[in-house]
């Protein structure tokens, strides 16, 4: 048995990646994982706490101790059904949970040692249990209860509604997901690039689900097919968890020449279409050798790095405030920055211009300097005078967020919102003012994270099956 | 008897060239259109998402009817399906369904494929109790589709081509001056066609201050309001079409950058069909 003070003297292990010069051409992912001796290593660093303060900023109440322990013997299966008692997306989570911010900040070890970089890799070790249990076909051991006769209608397939699903089958109900676009994962397929989050990953825990009886109906948008009230008439429940697609623009002048993009349009384009793969596959997307993205979040990250993979000689991220306030994941800006994405700092676009044919040609931008805080604690930019400049790019690409998507709610008007357009739920059970109707994830929460859209889903979830449960199947 | 398959074509048919109509069986779909919303359909995997609208319902068969002119690479290979294959996706209804309402006269103006657009349109308001004036142009007489449908459905029923072959040679926006000059009050305009040919129309109804409607037809991916690639702008501010539209003012269209943006593929476009031409695979079959 190590002793403590032993464990803290490991250096954290790092995760082997692949060369930037390489990734850049690209579509693999980036970090190549660990191999079991590694994992083993990683997992002697874990203090093993009575208390385990890192369970308290997981979500999902991911058994940490317990599955590193598991590794740690070097008993892998038995971490991967540790994991997967409280996880349904494990190797999802354990690529794109912002871990620093979440189980790895609460970490002890993180706080003896007084350096975020320095804790436990959580994240990563899950990565590696959950890679492990894929590579030898595993599936999650769980006991499923009895059907209980009720039947459930979860809209929306991102990780929310994945979620809800996958712990309403394990409780012995129906569920039937139903999905607008013609894959299932919302976000995970759509958004998150292939050398960030293997679709094949998300292909295997989707399957997972089907094996547990969950029904996939793609293809399906709600609102337009079918109503939420026509829903409550054949399902006992209904889960909302629609997501934040909803892309923002900036609504400033030439925003919708040729060569604009949404990061959502380009994104979609790229990884649900496969526009690089064009002409083989049938949709086109534009490129060109300077791309301009205007954000700092993972989306932002995203987008960027996406451009460099499709050929872009220069690849520019401008940000209205300064490099502290981004934010992306750190782990994503220092892989954007190997591969050589440039960054800009407080700058802020004005206008885009064009060229004779009505193509993007370049920005007009100013300068920003930072101000007093604002509502979210973040200092606000505001524009210095007189500092307008202008940058040359054949493409812009608008990173500046997401909103909840609005389809549904128009269609349903007896669903109360928020003044930004979300879902008004109650935060421990995720009831709407809609009787048998739960909602989470970023239509509730705004564009939020892969995570706290699955621990909306868990306890949406456990209070839906009270409802049922209780409600004797009469609607109330 | 075998249950059918959703989304399995079940007849088809030639309109004119490179005009074709699919009916595909597709029950909840059908059963929930109304008249101005369309589908989303991918017809094969690595297939385009491209929208149609839905041109016609049979609600005792549980079946749309897409009516499609094969301009490229996707719309031609569509058209290669055969009854029994099947689209491999399709989502819809979608967009907003068309403000119907008894106006009193409504004049309805097609442009080439876009009559097919126009015909549940023109139902629904002859249903509404309107007196229906239809105006279609199309390029010449071999061109003309739905003439019988949309004669059943119209007061007045005027056909032109740009060649003269069928009835008077010219512009829609010919006639449409021609009802003015005649002095016949028109309520409503329903226009759908070329982007060129809404504009023009728009154009002429401003002056004269009629209610004009158009329906826009720009690059789609989702439809679902989640790309914003289908945005314009209506009168200064930012519309998704097609959660918003299809249908917009068209005295409020920003015309110019309609007609622009669906410019922005046409490398790509030309570059798909040749490539499609030159491997032209063999003809692809879903048929269970
Ligand atoms: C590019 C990008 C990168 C990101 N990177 C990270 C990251 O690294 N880490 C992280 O934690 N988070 C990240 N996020 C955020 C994260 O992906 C989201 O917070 C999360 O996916 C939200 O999950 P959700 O289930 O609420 O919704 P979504 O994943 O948005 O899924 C919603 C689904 O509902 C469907 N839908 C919408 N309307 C209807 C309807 N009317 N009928 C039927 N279906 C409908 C949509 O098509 C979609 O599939 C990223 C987001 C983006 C866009
Ligand atoms: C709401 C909506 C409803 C529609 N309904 C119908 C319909 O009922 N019948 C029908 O035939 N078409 C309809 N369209 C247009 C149809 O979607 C396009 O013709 C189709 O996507 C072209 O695909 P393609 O790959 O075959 O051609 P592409 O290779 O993409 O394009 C070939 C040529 O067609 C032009 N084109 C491309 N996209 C469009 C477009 N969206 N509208 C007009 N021209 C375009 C291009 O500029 C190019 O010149 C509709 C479009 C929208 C947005
Ligand atoms: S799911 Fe996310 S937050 Fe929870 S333990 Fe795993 S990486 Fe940490
Ligand atoms: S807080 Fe850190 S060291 Fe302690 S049990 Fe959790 S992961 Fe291990
Ligand atoms: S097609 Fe994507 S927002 Fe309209």
């Amino acid at each position: 048995m190590l002793s403590k003070k032993e464990r803290l003297q490991i250096a954290p292990v790092k995760m082997r990646e692949q060369r930037p010069e390489q990734r850049i051409h690209n579509q693999n992912e980036v970090p190549l994982g660990y191999s079991p001796q590694e994992a083993i290593l990683e997992a002697e660093r874990c203090l093993q706490c009575k208390n385990a303060p890192c369970i308290n900023g997981c979500p999902v109440e991911v058994d940490i101790p317990g599955f590193i322990g598991e590794i740690a013997r070097g008993n892998f299966s038995a971490a991967f059904f540790k994991v997967s008692e409280k996880n349904v997306l494990p190797a999802i989570c354990g690529r794109v949970c912002p871990q620093e911010e979440q189980c790895q900040a609460e970490c002890t070890v993180t706080k003896v040692l007084k350096s975020a970089e320095r804790s436990v890799n959580i994240g990563k070790l899950e990565r590696f249990v959950a890679d492990y249990a894929r590579e030898k076909g595993m599936r999650p051991r769980v006991a499923h209860q009895a059907k209980s006769g009720k039947k459930v209608a979860v809209i929306g397939s991102g990780p929310a509604g994945l979620t809800v699903a996958g712990d309403l089958a394990r409780l012995g109900h129906e569920v039937t997901l139903f999905e607008a676009l013609h894959v299932v994962g919302g976000v995970l397929v759509y958004g998150i690039p292939e050398f960030r989050l293997p679709k094949s990953i998300v292909e295997y825990e989707i399957d997972a689900l089907q094996q547990s009886g969950v029904g996939l109906k793609c293809n399906y948008v709600i609102g337009k097919i079918k109503s939420i009230k026509e829903m409550l008439r054949e399902f006992d429940s209904v889960f909302i968890g629609t997501g934040a697609g909803l892309p923002r623009f900036m609504e400033i002048p030439g925003e919708n020449l040729i060569g604009v993009y949404s990061a959502n349009e380009y994104l979609t384009r790229a990884n649900l279409m496969h526009a690089f793969d064009f002409p083989r596959s049938d949709t086109p997307i534009l490129s060109g050798d300077t791309v301009a993205v205007v954000g700092g979040g993972n989306v932002a990250m995203d987008a960027a790095r996406t451009a460099l993979r499709a050929g872009a000689k220069k690849v520019t991220l401008v940000y209205r405030r300064s490099e502290k306030e981004m934010p992306a994941r750190l782990e994503e800006i220092e892989h954007a920055r190997q591969e050589g994405v440039r960054f800009q700092f407080l700058v802020n676009p004005v206008r885009i211009l064009a060229d004779q044919n009505e193509w993007v040609s370049g920005m007009e931008l100013v300068r920003m300097k930072l101000g007093e805080p604002d509502s979210t604690g973040r200092r606000r930019p505001v524009v210095v005078p007189g500092s307008e400049f202008t940058m040359k790019t054949d493409l812009v690409i608008m990173a500046i967020g997401n909103s909840p998507n609005p389809l549904l709610l128009h269609e349903t008007p007896e669903l109360s919102i928020n003044e930004w357009g979300g879902i008004i739920a109650d935060p421990e059970t995720g009831a709407t003012s809609i009787a048998g109707v739960f909602a989470g994830g970023d239509i509730v929460l705004g564009a939020a994270t892969v995570i706290l859209a699955m621990g909306q889903g868990r306890r949406a979830a456990q209070s839906m099956h009270t409802y049922m449960m209780h409600s004797n199947g009469k609607k109330v | 008897m075998k249950k059918m398959i959703e989304n399995t074509i079940i007849a088809k048919k030639t309109l004119a060239p490179g005009i074709t109509s699919l009916k595909i069986y597709a029950p909840e779909i059908c059963a929930k259109h109304k008249a101005g919303q369309f589908v989303i359909l991918r017809g094969w995997p690595g297939g385009e998402r491209i929208p149609l609208t839905i041109a016609n319902t049979d609600r005792a068969k549980g079946a749309i009817t897409l009516i499609f002119q094969s301009v490229g690479k996707t719309t031609l290979q569509l058209a290669t399906l055969a009854v029994g294959d099947r689209v491999l996706d399709m989502a819809g209804p979608l967009g907003t369904r068309t403000h119907i309402e008894r106006f009193g006269t409504v004049v309805c103006i097609g442009g080439g494929i876009g009559t097919a657009p126009l015909l549940p349109i023109t139902k629904a308001m002859k249903a509404a109790g309107n007196k229906i004036v239809t105006i279609l142009g199309f390029r010449s007489r071999d061109y003309i589709i739905l003439q019988n449908e949309i004669e059943q459905l119209s007061d007045t029923l005027i056909i032109i081509t740009d060649d003269g072959s069928s009835g008077q040679k010219g512009l829609v926006t010919d006639v449409l001056q021609q009802l003015f000059a005649d002095g016949i009050k028109i309520d409503r305009i329903m226009a759908i066609g070329p982007a060129i040919m809404m504009r023009a129309v728009a154009e002429l109804t401003r002056r004269a201050a009629i209610p004009t409607i158009a329906s826009l037809n720009p690059i789609m991916i989702d439809g679902t309001g989640m790309c914003g690639g289908c945005r314009v702008t209506i009168n200064g501010s930012m519309k998704f079409v097609c959660v918003d539209g299809p249908e917009f003012d068209a005295h409020q269209v920003a015309w110019d950058e309609v007609m622009q943006r669906l410019r922005t593929y046409k490398q790509h476009e030309c570059r798909a069909l040749e490539n499609y031409q030159q491997n032209q695979p063999e003809r692809i079959s879903y048929a269970e």
